[in-house]
């Protein structure tokens, strides 16, 4: 069985506002979410190279020419704050 | 005790291609805020990321250039964190399985090699821009960067001075260059520095390290560096112990300090991207990269001193950026291929001199290769003196007319004509029999003044070795 989780530190990292109260139970469901985890991580996987996809393909590629216009006034148009052509967003400094 | 420093460079190189890594939007710099933002770029539900064949080609291009292994399966992976200019919630970058692992850049200090290994390069899109200054209580945000194609190159942490942290950071930003991924402008971002610093006694394991970044030229770099090795210096000496954070070097006040406290220290949680399917890479490929590789520049310095017959320093001037080389080599060129040694001083000395002067770079040049190498003709054939090619070089400056032009517009032509030249002299000794009389009575030194006399006389176009000889004649008589 895993350790318990770090609720608190989840929710930061996910940007997810959970209260106190709700704490408990978050918990106890990412925990059984974990457990399922654990029963994979039981199984032996030597020489197995690991999957990075699920479809046997590999990736296409695409010619270095530029298709996409300009679309910011279109796409402005649902921006809650716009100004000299910017998205504004609550004042960020790390 | 003395104190070791270790460094290790992690470079954002941005690929010079057309379109971002993802998507189709234009990577042209300076556009107007968010004008080259497309649907992929602004992360909006339902779209796919396809990638670029010409970040790929990069790519392998450098591996190539440093020896290192093309891997031949690598995957992208997601990166995940919150900030306002990555609209995904994630940057999609390469984890455990980078497309160039391994090679190698050697660098030379105080006259002596050293080689330092690359850990890996990989590849990863870049975010877009915040602006925090102009917006009251807001930050402006711009996505036209947030796409743009990245090379992650890490070095081994195998420097051990500030100096060879900046050896290594030069060589690179050169050989990106020269190899045309990279068009190096650090002022705007498309070659970024950060550095892991770390300082031990001689012998012992890997002190604990501090990552600076916003360093923005090879000066900062250096002082960043210097600055970090005290600081962490004085803390172990004064029974402290450093931390592991990311420091930011304020390069007006030439300190580095705290960024990310190890409190709040990022869980990326990387897993590999399920919209990218892992990017295989043939040995054709390879091939055909291969094929298109340019000459690298120890290659390239190493040519023009067996080929142009230069010597060492000539050869490292003209080779320090591609364009100075191509320039230098199509001004030979359209010279016949004669003398190679007058090319070369022209363009390092009054080319390079105008250039700096008006704050000009080579592509910049008023004077291209082809006007360069007309001028330089004419001093070969006699046809002018080099001085008197400097004047010709002031007007080719400021026109768009030929050496030939302005050699003939202005008069310029040498005198070569021994009998025009011995009549001048002739007059010239007449004008001063004063000082012929003295000279004749053994003040050798008089012969200058003659010289300088009769090149007055023809306005320096006399050919001086000419005057020289024809002068000795006639004082001989």
């Amino acid at each position: 069985m895993s350790d318990q989780i770090d609720v608190h530190k989840v929710a930061r990292l996910g940007a997810l506002a959970v209260s106190d109260d709700e704490v408990a139970a978050v918990g106890q469901k990412l925990n059984a979410i974990v457990g399922l985890f654990d029963q994979l991580a039981a199984i032996n996987t030597d020489g197995v190279e690991p999957m990075a996809h699920p479809l046997d393909q590999v990736q296409r590629l695409r010619e270095d020419v530029v298709t996409e216009a300009d679309i910011h006034e279109y796409v402005q148009q649902i921006a809650p704050k716009v100004e000299a052509g910017l998205y504004l967003v609550p004042k960020v400094i790390e | 005790m003395t104190w070791e420093t270790v460094i290790g460079l992690e470079v954002h190189a941005q690929l010079a291609t057309n379109t971002k890594i993802f998507s189709a939007a234009s990577t042209a710099f300076g556009a107007m805020p968010n004008t080259q933002a497309c649907l992929v770029d602004l992360g909006m539900p339902g779209v796919l990321p396809v990638l670029n064949k010409g970040v790929v080609d990069m790519a392998i291009r450098f591996g190539l250039a440093v020896g290192a292994t093309v891997a031949e399966k690598s995957v992208f992976a997601r990166k995940n964190y919150f900030y306002p200019d990555l609209p995904k919630g994630y940057q999609i970058s390469q984890f455990e399985l980078p497309v160039v692992l391994g090679g190698q850049i050697t660098i030379e200090v105080d006259g002596k090699e050293k080689v330092i290994n690359l850990t890996r390069a990989h590849l990863e899109e870049d975010a877009g821009k915040s602006l925090h200054e102009d917006f009251e209580g807001y930050s402006g945000i711009d996505l036209n960067r947030a796409g743009t194609p990245l090379l992650e190159i890490v070095s081994e942490p195998e420097m051990r001075s500030p100096a060879e942290a900046v050896a290594y950071a030069k060589k690179l930003h050169e050989l990106v260059q020269y190899l045309g991924i990279c068009d190096g402008n650090m002022q705007e971002g498309s070659f970024r520095v950060d550095a892991n610093v770390s300082v031990r006694r001689p012998g012992a394991p890997f002190g604990t390290r501090a990552e600076i970044k916003n360093v923005n030229s090879f000066k900062f770099l250096e002082r960043a560096i210097m600055f970090e090795v005290e600081r962490q210096i004085d803390v172990i000496e004064a029974g402290g112990q450093v931390v592991q954070e990311t420091r930011l070097y304020d390069a007006a006040k030439d300190e580095t300090r705290s960024m990310r406290s190890k409190e709040e220290a990022m869980d990326y949680r990387y897993f590999p991207c399920p919209d990218l399917l892992p990017l295989i890479i043939t040995p054709a490929m390879i091939e055909v990269v291969k094929a298109e590789m340019p000459e690298l520049p120890d290659a390239k310095r190493a040519r023009f001193m067996s080929q142009y017959g230069l010597n060492d320093y000539d050869a490292m001037v003209l080779t320090n950026s591609r364009e100075i080389a191509d320039y230098y080599e199509a001004v030979v060129a359209a010279t016949g291929g004669k003398d190679a040694k007058i090319a070369a001083n022209w363009v390092m000395g009054e080319l390079n001199a105008r250039l700096n002067n008006d704050n000009l770079s080579i592509s910049e040049s008023p004077v291209d290769a082809q006007r360069m190498a007309g001028l330089i003709a004419r001093i070969l054939d006699n046809t002018i003196s080099g001085k008197i090619a400097k004047d010709v070089f002031d007007a080719m400056w400021t026109s768009q007319d030929s050496a030939d032009a302005i050699i003939e517009s202005k008069g310029l032509k040498q005198i070569t004509d021994p009998v025009a030249i011995a009549a001048m002299v002739r007059g010239v000794i007449d004008q001063f029999p004063e000082q012929l009389a003295e000279y004749k009575g053994g003040r050798d030194k008089l012969f200058g003044f003659f010289v300088g006399e009769v090149m007055k006389a023809t306005k320096g176009k006399a050919n001086p070795g000419q005057v020289n000889q024809i002068l000795k004649d006639e004082l001989a008589k």
